[in-house]
């Protein structure tokens, strides 16, 4: 019983990773430049097919195709930002949401035209596959590559917020972006680097993801409201609260499913609500 | 008497009180569903899905449009109304204007309690409580399978004689006439209710809401009731469609119902009325026509679709048209 609870605690852990890993970006781009990108899966599931292509197409190894699929979604995300999403960074949150809505969808199409509507299978290399027995507990090998490539991010990731020029600069206009640009910061190409990072660690996710999320054109919608949540939950802008509220979401989630299937995503959705309710801002939300 | 005060400035004429006199423009657009029921004949099952779309844009027009409350899951009270019509009628009691009314009330009544939810919040909030509240009706409908039927869907919904008189054909006439019936009634309704003072005191919260508390305008109590108010009109949307179509499936819950609504009513124009009507005739002519091409492309533009519009035309066709009559209307003075 408490050996099995243990291995529940694991997987949630290492969904939430996951969810982290996506999720962080959508924080970063609702925290700075204030606006609800509900487009983000797709920039999680770009990731995802890029990662299936190299692999198939040109042969390349999982390990490989990683960094790739981050690169293009970041690319990706550039672009869009520069073209796109920067012309609404003052127009309302309505406006923020449809034109998101809209992206996505288009996303959706696009991806059933060129991969076709079915689940994408992908060939993880040997050494991440099957059990590994860690203090008595039998632990799958890809969960815990996965956890432990998460957290060698967010350690990075803490490193380039908490101690380099450009975290600092990220932080000052987060806080106040009028004042960060009266500093002399240039907010625009801080807005668009952090976009394309955001987008490049969702790419980076998604392709990480497709063993345990599943990959298919759905997967924007599908996943939208854990993403969401967890930036919601966590308070927008707030690495510390993203996380927190990515892992609780990932247990509770992976240890409803398990114990009360009957119920299913209800644990979630309800969850959501009353957190939304007793913290209207977030866990850690940095806005009143 | 000055000059000026003899010529108001155009501006002023334009944005002045609403009255309830009814333009020439209105009635003449209240004439073509009549006419498309003796001219198009074959198209009365689409029409009638237009006729009850066109409501539910309404209901959404009103909380949105009007009071600046955004919701992703309006389809919530839509589901409750209709699944609420398909149950009673399921279980014994399958007079059309009773089950109507029930489900508007229902509807209603949920929306009464859920708003207090709602308002409290700022936009984000609001957009992901309600996302969250219609997500969690969708699970719940589809667990409770032994109530709901589940993804099945619920039918054996056998409808009574409408007024005791009409039944329900296969070729959709009295659906047809019942649903423009319905929503020209609740149309009449709406229309009184947003140039009341009410209405009035709705675009003030929707323009400046912290200016509205300082002439003492009880702000959350105007949310609440006009969330409510909405929300009943969304129900008896959703049993007409139960009613009509006598069957209920999963997806009047869906979110994709939610976002297709705030689809339509930004294409229409938000906060006319007539742009909610508009909207939803048009979206759902151009669903018709492209999805049977393909219902993947059909995706595709609808996507693009709301991209342009939030990008270069902001007001939708109804605001594109303002625009256009008001250059009109100077270049004649």
């Amino acid at each position: 019983m408490l050996i099995n609870f243990a291995g529940i605690l694991f997987d949630g852990i290492a969904y939430g990773s996951l969810l982290f890993l996506i999720g962080i970006g959508l924080s970063v781009t609702m925290g700075l430049m204030n606006f609800i990108n509900l487009g983000h899966g797709a920039f999680a599931m770009l990731g995802g097919y890029v990662c299936v292509a190299t692999m198939t197409r040109l042969g390349l190894p999982f390990l490989a195709a990683l960094p790739i699929a981050f690169i293009v979604t970041a690319l990706a995300g550039v672009i869009l930002e520069r073209a796109l999403y920067q012309r609404l960074y003052q127009a309302s949150h309505l406006e923020q949401v449809l034109f998101s809505i809209g992206l996505t969808f288009m996303a959706i199409a696009a991806a059933t035209y060129f991969w076709g509507p079915s689940q994408q299978p992908v060939q993880l290399p040997e050494f991440l596959r099957g059990q590994v027995r860690v203090v008595g507990l039998d632990l799958g090998a890809y969960r815990l590559f996965l956890v432990a490539l998460v957290i060698v991010i967010t350690l990075a990731l803490g490193w380039l917020v908490a101690h380099t020029r450009f975290g600092a600069q990220v932080r000052a206009a987060v806080d106040n972006q009028q004042a960060a640009a009266g500093m002399g910061i240039h907010v625009n190409r801080i807005f668009a680097l952090t976009f394309a990072l955001g987008s490049g660690l969702a790419g980076l996710g998604g392709a990480l993801g497709i063993d345990v999320l599943g990959l298919d054109p759905t997967f924007p919608v599908k996943y939208m409201v854990y993403f969401l949540l967890v930036v919601s939950v966590g308070g927008a802008g707030s690495m510390k609260g993203t996380l927190v509220a990515a892992l609780i979401l990932g247990v509770f989630d992976v240890a409803g499913k398990y114990y009360v299937p009957e119920v299913g995503a209800f644990v979630i959705y309800a969850l959501m609500v009353l957190l939304l309710i007793l913290f209207p801002a977030g866990l850690y939300g940095r806005r009143v | 008497m000055t000059v000026a005060a003899a010529a108001p400035p155009p501006q002023a004429a334009l944005h002045r009180l609403p009255d309830g006199r009814w333009h020439r423009i209105e009635i003449c657009f209240w004439l073509l569903p009549p006419a498309a029921f003796f001219l198009l004949p074959g198209y009365l099952v689409l029409g009638s899905q237009i006729l009850i779309v066109a409501l539910f844009a309404l209901s959404l027009d009103l909380i949105l449009g009007y009071a600046g409350i955004a919701s992703l899951g309006h389809a919530a009270f839509f589901g409750i109304g209709a699944y609420t019509a398909g149950l009673l009628a399921v279980h014994g009691w399958g007079e059309p204007l009773s089950g109507l009314l029930l489900a508007g009330a229902l509807a209603a009544v949920a929306g009464y309690l859920v708003s207090f939810l709602v308002v409290r919040g700022e936009d984000l909030a609001r957009l992901m409580v309600t996302l969250g509240i219609g997500l969690l009706l969708y699970e719940a409908a589809n667990k409770a399978a032994f109530i709901t039927g589940g993804v099945d869907g619920l039918s054996g919904v056998t409808m009574w004689k409408l007024l005791g008189v009409f039944p329900f054909d296969l070729g959709g006439k009295v659906a047809y006439v019942y649903s423009l019936a319905v929503l020209f009634l609740l149309f009449l309704l709406m229309r009184r209710l947003v140039n009341s003072p009410f209405g009035l005191s709705l675009r003030g919260l929707r323009e400046g809401g912290k200016r509205m508390p300082a002439i003492g305008a009880p702000v959350r109590s105007r949310q609440v009731l006009i969330f409510a108010i909405a929300a009943g009109v969304a129900g008896i949307a959703g049993g007409l469609l139960a009613q009509t179509t006598q069957f209920v499936g999963l997806e009047v819950l869906g979110f994709p119902r939610s976002a297709e609504l705030l689809i339509m009513l930004v294409l229409g124009g938000a906060g006319r009325l007539y742009g909610a009507l508009i909207g939803a005739a048009l979206f759902m002519v151009a669903q018709e026509v492209l999805s049977g091409l393909n219902p993947v492309y059909w995706q595709f533009w609808i996507g693009l679709l709301l991209v342009v519009v939030v990008l270069f035309a902001r007001g939708g066709i109804m605001g594109a048209a303002e625009v256009l009559c008001m250059r009109l209307w100077r270049k004649g003075t």
